[in-house]
């Protein structure tokens, strides 16, 4: 492999593999600062595939899309950051399990 | 691009795909290897920094697709504005160190399910795509586009998109104010 060239496949599996990272923060991981950190780490993946392939077949629109996604990751950032602030208002806790009154 | 193009056409072809291949894997690890501190550290500032330095090392990729402008992009909106948010939020929030736990065994093993598949999945969708296999070669074609085709872009075909995103963006801006503000009465 370490011989070969660099193929959009290469791209493809860092994706992949980067993807797993942050899904295994998004399940593993109590604090919602970090499970939201690792939401990040999901939506770079994401953007990782589309920019190897724009590069790969030749064409921008991939490109736009990441730019978009981008955008959209900023502002859920915000908004979700806005929540877990007015959360730890009331309960005065970042963890995920103090956050079950949805549950029964 | 057309003058990179010029000059990389006239260098060791070998000599690019040496480079290629060592920037790919050095910077692979490294983003890898941020990513895996990102998501594991127990202080939330080191968390945060570790997703920086996985930020900066993707818009180094980024690079290495010739896609400078996302690049560039990506470092000032991840790494310069939605980092420095989560640190002041991790600052206002005064979040101290997560307290170890019983390890919960079935998230574990839907993590390592999620984990064979991609491990086996995607060499075998790379398989099925004979477009996937086939390197660049750099030397020959440089990316046919650069900001201003995105830009071009951004402002015909995807313009309603982007006036959507303005939307977006405003509503997200009113809605964390609203989402933060204090009731005057209690």
């Amino acid at each position: 492999m370490m011989g070969a060239e660099i193929t959009l496949g290469h791209y493809l599996a860092l994706s992949g593999l980067l993807f797993l990272v942050g899904l295994a923060g998004v399940l593993l991981r109590r604090s919602l600062l970090i499970v939201m950190m690792s939401l990040e780490l999901l939506l770079n993946a994401a953007n990782l595939a589309l920019v190897a392939a724009a590069r790969f077949q030749g064409i921008p629109d991939p490109q736009v899309a990441v730019f978009f996604v981008i955008t959209v990751a900023a502002a859920e950032v915000a908004v979700g950051l806005a929540i877990l602030v007015a959360i730890f208002r009331l309960k005065k806790t970042t963890s995920a399990e103090d956050f079950a009154t949805l549950k029964f | 691009m057309t003058a990179v193009a010029g000059d990389l056409t006239s260098r060791n072809p070998r000599k690019i795909t040496r480079m290629e291949q060592f920037f790919f894997w050095s910077l692979a690890a490294g983003l890898l290897l941020a990513a895996t501190a990102a998501v594991t550290l127990r202080n939330p500032v080191s968390n945060a920094v570790a997703l920086v330095a996985a930020l900066v090392f993707q818009a180094a990729l980024f690079v290495t697709l010739e896609a400078t402008f996302l690049a560039a992009v990506q470092v000032i909106v991840y790494a310069g504005a939605v980092m420095v948010l989560f640190l002041f939020v991790i600052m206002l929030l005064d979040v101290k160190a997560e307290a170890r736990r019983p390890i919960p065994w079935s998230k574990v093993l839907a993590v390592l399910a999620g984990g064979t598949a991609v491990v086996v999945g995607v060499p075998r969708l790379v398989a099925a795509f004979p477009a996937a296999r086939e390197p660049l070669h750099w030397s020959a074609k440089a990316a046919p586009f650069g900001a201003r085709e995105l830009g071009t872009l951004l402002f015909s075909s995807y313009a309603p998109l982007f006036l959507t995103t303005g939307v977006l963006l405003l509503v997200a801006t009113i809605g964390v104010v609203v989402l933060c503000r204090r009731d005057p009465e209690s």
